[in-house]
């Protein structure tokens, strides 16, 4: 990757952010976008601990619990506002990474997909059950975000679609810069070592256990804040997003549009939050396209869309 | 003291002693060469000193300090490294990346830097590349540091992981046949660098099977069969050693000294 190839892509990210909604149809799609840019961030985050790290995990949607829930409760019962709710989430997300990943990152392949996906169902669970606490399995409403209200003073009237559709794609664009810079610097260079080798990783004297904790926790911090912004927008939480399917569909996400890279994820993200919509008009056999269309990316570029594609490309031009 | 010493080290799996109670010593700018048939145990020998796998008896000392329980990463810190036999290559980096890898020592700094990309993980990394470039030069590579090494042929991947492991400037070595599979201007090519190596002050471990190349650079040679220490010396007492002889002729085994490929 060259040196400036980092702000090719995200100048490229943000022009596309930028001149989408001339396209928009109507107000509903600017909620699609904002949708596409929360998962986009949470995928980003996946793509730093499988794609760099080499580590799986089927249970991220836990910490995006944790982070959609710390914005419903934080306000609730301890008068936090919303957006300091999203720090506060934050940070347990990151320090239960930390308790969870110590032990289970010791394990490899299988055996730690099992152990991730235990950790995400737990959490999943607590949500459910703990009624008293977070409503059970019918959610609870969110308070918004007062920085809308703000701008409004400011004389920026945003509605509700508009003003997410740009936050989430900032957030989104933050989280997109932190993962490339991460990608040249020497621990994201360590990260794509113990991937290909972690035995010769040892050997150059890196602390292998260090820095899957580290991919770990910071993916967790991802999915914990894309939780939030989904809980924030939405105003309203259920324990689905802590759940089994939203994990295996942050995965799915992240190898569709090809793991290794951070515009891939953000593709992958895309095409599989628009995809249900525009599948609507096969109604029931929604379900049965979209696995198709999955398996057919798989077979045909395995990498994933964008990897392949640009291999493709690459060679025609050679 | 000497730079490096090991003492009666011995690792058994399962009934099956695979090294006991071999020692010996290594000196700045020495080239120790470890040799036996296959199966004598040179390669389970050499995770023990790099810290792969854990000995359950004598003990390793880098510069008269203990090292024998230290995790491969810790060693490396201080200054012991190693290439493998069965290549271990960064596949899917470039080939600048893979010795850059090999500075991560010296590159690495704060995770806050590093995600931020500050200017000082900026210098660092910087700094880091530059020296790769120069080692990349050093092994005949530098043409080729942009291509993913995965690409490489297998001659030049030798020459990368030895790259790379220089790139910690380690003070002592263990190369484990880094001329296997090569071609005969591969081999010299590594020859001749692992000569510079010793010259400039590194002690190398070698594992080779390409005895004439064990005989022409190495000062000292250990000789281990069925895990043990048979002999030890310099090339010529060890080629004229009867037991030596035995090892590699006797008991119906088709090697020999010199034909060992």
């Amino acid at each position: 990757m060259k040196l400036s190839s980092k702000w090719m892509q995200l100048a490229a990210l943000a022009v596309l952010v930028a001149v989408l909604p001339l396209f928009f149809p109507s107000g509903y799609y600017y909620r699609v976008g904002a949708l596409i840019f929360v998962n986009g961030l949470a995928v980003t985050g996946l793509v730093i601990l499988i794609g760099y790290a080499g580590q799986i995990s089927l249970g991220h949607a836990g910490f995006a619990g944790i982070g959609g829930y710390a914005c419903a409760l934080a306000p609730a019962h301890l008068g936090l506002p919303p957006s300091l709710s999203i720090l506060l989430g934050a940070v347990i997300s990151a320090v239960l990474a930390v308790l969870i990943g110590k032990p289970i990152l010791r394990l490899r392949g299988y055996y730690l997909a099992v152990a991730t996906l235990g950790f995400g169902i737990l959490v999943s669970m607590v949500l459910t059950n703990e009624r008293a606490l977070t409503g059970g399995p019918d959610g609870m409403a969110v308070q918004g975000l007062a920085l809308r209200k703000i701008l409004r003073g400011w004389g920026w009237k945003l509605s509700s679609g508009e003003f997410w559709y740009i936050l989430s794609a900032l957030a989104m664009l933050v989280g997109v810069w932190i993962a490339l810079n991460l990608f040249q610097s020497a621990t994201g260079r360590a990260m794509r070592a113990l991937h290909g080798s972690e035995v010769a990783a040892r050997t150059v004297g890196i602390d292998v256990a260090r820095l899957k904790l580290q991919a770990f926790v910071i993916s967790a911090v991802y999915a914990s804040v894309a939780g939030s912004l989904l809980a924030l927008q939405n105003q309203f939480v259920t324990p689905d997003i802590a759940g089994f399917m939203h994990s295996i569909e942050m995965v799915t996400m992240a190898v569709l549009g090809g793991v290794g890279s951070v515009l891939g994820a953000v593709t992958g993200s895309a095409i599989l939050t628009l995809l249900p919509q525009v599948l609507t008009v096969f109604a029931e056999y929604e379900q049965l396209v979209l696995g198709l269309v999955m398996i057919l990316v798989m077979i045909f570029l395995p990498r994933g869309l964008l990897p392949s594609i640009a291999a493709k490309l690459k060679g025609r031009g050679e | 003291m000497s730079l490096l010493e090991v003492s009666g080290l011995g690792i058994g799996f399962g009934g099956l002693r695979a090294v006991d109670n071999v020692g010996f010593s290594a000196e700045p700018g020495e080239i120790v060469s470890i040799i036996g048939p296959n199966g004598a145990g040179k390669t389970t020998l050499f995770n023990m000193i790099s810290g792969v796998y854990l000995p359950d008896s004598g003990h390793v000392r880098l510069d008269g300090q203990d090292v024998t329980a230290a995790e491969p990463h810790r060693l490396a810190r201080m200054g012991l490294t190693r290439t493998f036999q069965n290549l271990q290559i960064f596949q899917e980096m470039t080939v600048l990346e893979n010795v850059i890898v090999g500075f991560h020592q010296s590159e690495s700094g704060s995770l806050i830097a590093d995600l931020l990309a500050l200017p000082a993980a900026r210098r660092r990394s910087q700094i880091a590349r530059a020296q790769a470039q120069e080692l990349l030069k050093r092994v005949r590579l530098d043409k080729a540091a942009e291509e993913l090494a995965g690409n490489l042929s297998y001659g030049a991947l030798k020459r990368l992981e030895i790259a790379r492991a220089l790139a910690m400037q380690p003070r002592v070595l263990l190369l484990d046949e880094p001329a296997a599979g090569c071609n005969a201007v591969e081999t010299e090519e590594i020859d001749h660098l692992i000569a510079e190596l010793a010259q400039s002050g590194i002690a190398i471990l070698l594992v080779e099977h390409d005895m004439k190349m064990v005989m022409r650079i190495s000062n000292h040679i250990v000789v281990l069969d069925h895990g043990e220490k048979i002999a030890e010396g310099s090339p010529e007492s060890v080629s004229k050693n009867p037991a030596v002889i035995a090892a590699y002729l006797g008991a119906g085994d088709e090697e020999s000294v010199d034909a060992d490929s």
